[in-house]
């Protein structure tokens, strides 16, 4: 039985992705453009449950990390140019890392409702730094009016310019930072991470050094959020301070918990599952933020573990009645909290 | 006698104006068990969480052979060699026993926060997790998550993770505690077999257990020492009568004898 639900996921997914590689070729532009918008929302929220859904600590101010890269690609574009790839990106990488590393360093200190706090203490600060300065044109933002190049020796080696150049690199930068999530999730790094999620004291006991594990883990999480907001920078062409504010970090959240905390493609769901909402929901309907809403609790409500645990219900309700009732890993990352 | 492995000199602990532990010194040899014992609120517990590091030291100090372990954390104390269990069980109930087991093992192999290469498949881990899992009895239940075992069971869990770290020295916080008869009688033979090579410091109040198993034992009341030696010399000292068994219960027995 397990091994034909292994085999049915296998599929789904190969399905999935074909179907990702496919679509530039059959649909409209629009629809490239959104589903890139989306891919680089997956990856935010990707980066977020690295920490949130494996390390059990809920940061809110993952959108600093996200709003800082884009800064930096805002800040190092040429009025009439494009900056290049080849700096802008490892630097836009590296400063979110570099930020992750100073507000992890300080707000692991705590825990729980606090570490919640003192994250979104940091992240407003952020936002507030690029609000009420001149740094990046202020509250009115920073335009990129080139998009940056990626070229040797002044071969253009990807035209971002072209939508479908754009969706291609976002799908494979996603795929990538999946793999090494995926992969850090299984390694004996990513073991030490959960074991101080579901019992701290007895991860130090063990002689886990919980706190550079937690660091490692917000830092490397900040570095993929800082690689989603130097690519949304792109496509948008504009940064402005709420690219920075909890309002992203909050939806983002949203995203994990709605696909899924604790698995690897969970989140990627959330955020196609989110964003897909909202365009339905726009298309008809006025009110459609409250009709979004009371979805978002109904669902809540009926899978607590996530859009995957519905998906799992569904297909394998009769058979999974033996026994304890195994709750989701994911529900209990946030009941630590 | 033998080496001492962990000795702790005129440890103190005050929490604001009580004083939890005050002035107290032991020390625990290889091949040894030594029991403590006194009243609750003694300051047993108190003194096995300065020994380990999970609370910090007022005064005093820690001793781990020549090493100076009082100012480290409780992670670092590990990995030098430390090994504890808790009153209340600590282990990863939603783990099965093999990983609870495999990431003790992980923690004090070669490398082991490696960020790449999947955990499972380190041979020389699972290989002492599984040596560690069978030397706790526990080898039918390899695969049972944790939470669905029963209080023995994850005391016993908890023992084959600390024995997966490969300490020197284990200190073991009431491991007897809330055990009906048949699962203490285990646990005190595994008990039996951890001292060899090691040093174990046991705090229990089943004191059937604690005469089974004590080399050396160290009475506590109000955060100090009261007496310290052999059962025997411990057994028949009139200040540990008086405060632990009473001063009727003592000088009813005195009567009988």
């Amino acid at each position: 039985m397990a091994h034909v639900s292994k085999l049915w996921r296998r599929g789904a997914f190969a399905l999935v992705i074909a179907m990702a590689i496919a679509l530039p070729i059959f649909a409209p532009t629009y629809y490239v453009q959104f589903a890139a918008k989306a891919m680089l929302m997956g990856m935010l929220a990707l980066s977020l449950n690295l920490v949130v859904g494996y390390g059990g600590l809920v940061s809110l101010c993952h959108a600093a990390f996200f709003g800082l890269a884009g800064y930096v690609l805002g800040l190092m574009t040429p009025e009439s140019a494009g900056a290049s790839m080849w700096l802008s990106l490892p630097a836009a990488v590296l400063v979110a890392g570099a930020a992750a590393a100073v507000i992890g360093a300080l707000s692991l200190r705590t825990r729980g409702i606090y570490f919640i706090m003192v994250t979104l203490a940091f992240g407003e600060m952020l936002f507030y730094l690029f609000h009420d300065t001149k740094i990046g044109g202020g509250s009115d933002g920073l335009y990129i009016y080139v998009k940056p190049q990626l070229a040797i020796g002044g071969a253009t080696l990807l035209d971002l310019e072209n939508n479908h150049a754009f969706y291609y690199l976002a799908l494979a930068l996603l795929a990538g930072a999946t793999l090494l999530v995926r992969e850090l999730v299984r390694s004996p790094f990513g073991r030490a991470l959960c074991a101080a999620r579901d019992n701290e004291r007895r991860a130090l006991s063990l002689g886990f050094p919980v706190f550079r594990v937690r660091l490692t883990a917000f830092v490397i999480s900040g570095m993929i959020a800082g690689l989603a907001g130097y690519l949304s920078a792109a496509q948008f062409g504009f940064v402005a301070p709420q690219m920075l504010g909890w309002h992203l970090s909050a939806t983002v959240l949203v995203m994990v918990v709605l696909g899924g905390v604790g698995t690897v493609l969970g989140p990627i769901v959330g955020a196609f599952a989110l964003i897909g909402l909202e365009e339905a929901l726009k298309a008809s309907f006025e009110h459609w933020k409250l009709i979004k809403g009371l979805i978002i609790v109904a669902l809540v409500f009926l899978a607590p573990g996530g859009i995957q645990q519905l998906a799992a219900l569904s297909r394998a309700a009769p058979v999974e009645r033996k026994g304890p009732p195994a709750a989701p890993q994911s529900t209990e990352a946030l009941s630590n909290v | 006698m033998s080496e001492i492995l962990l000795k702790a000199t005129a440890l103190g602990k005050q929490y604001g104006g009580l004083r939890a532990v005050s002035g107290v010194s032991i020390d625990v040899h290889r091949d040894e068990v030594h029991a403590v014992i006194g009243p609750n609120g003694a300051g047993k517990s108190t003194l096995i969480n300065l020994l380990s590091g999970d609370v910090c030291v007022t005064c005093g100090a820690v001793m781990m052979g020549e090493n100076d372990i009082t100012a480290l954390a409780p992670n670092r104390r590990a990995m030098a060699g430390v090994g504890r269990s808790y009153q209340k069980t600590t282990i990863f109930q939603n783990a099965t026993v093999f990983e609870n087991v495999r990431l003790a093992a992980q923690a004090h192999g070669g490398r082991p926060l490696r960020l790449f290469g999947a955990a499972s498949r380190d041979g020389n881990v699972n290989a002492r997790a599984e040596a560690a899992i069978e030397a706790a009895g526990l080898t039918h239940c390899f695969d049972t998550v944790a939470r669905f075992m029963s209080h023995g069971e994850q005391r016993q869990l908890e023992i084959a993770m600390v024995l997966a770290t490969e300490p020197r020295v284990i200190l073991l916080d009431e491991p007897l505690a809330g055990m009906g008869h048949a699962e203490a009688q285990r646990m005190i033979a595994l008990i039996r077999g951890l001292k060899d090579g090691r040093a174990v410091l046991l705090v229990e109040h089943d004191m059937d257990a604690v005469f089974a198993l004590a080399d050396r034992l160290t009475v506590m009341a109000d955060g100090q020492t009261i007496a310290s030696g052999s059962p025997e010399y411990v057994r028949s000292h009139p200040a540990v009568r008086a405060a632990y068994l009473g001063h009727d219960h003592a000088a009813a027995e005195g009567e009988a004898a």
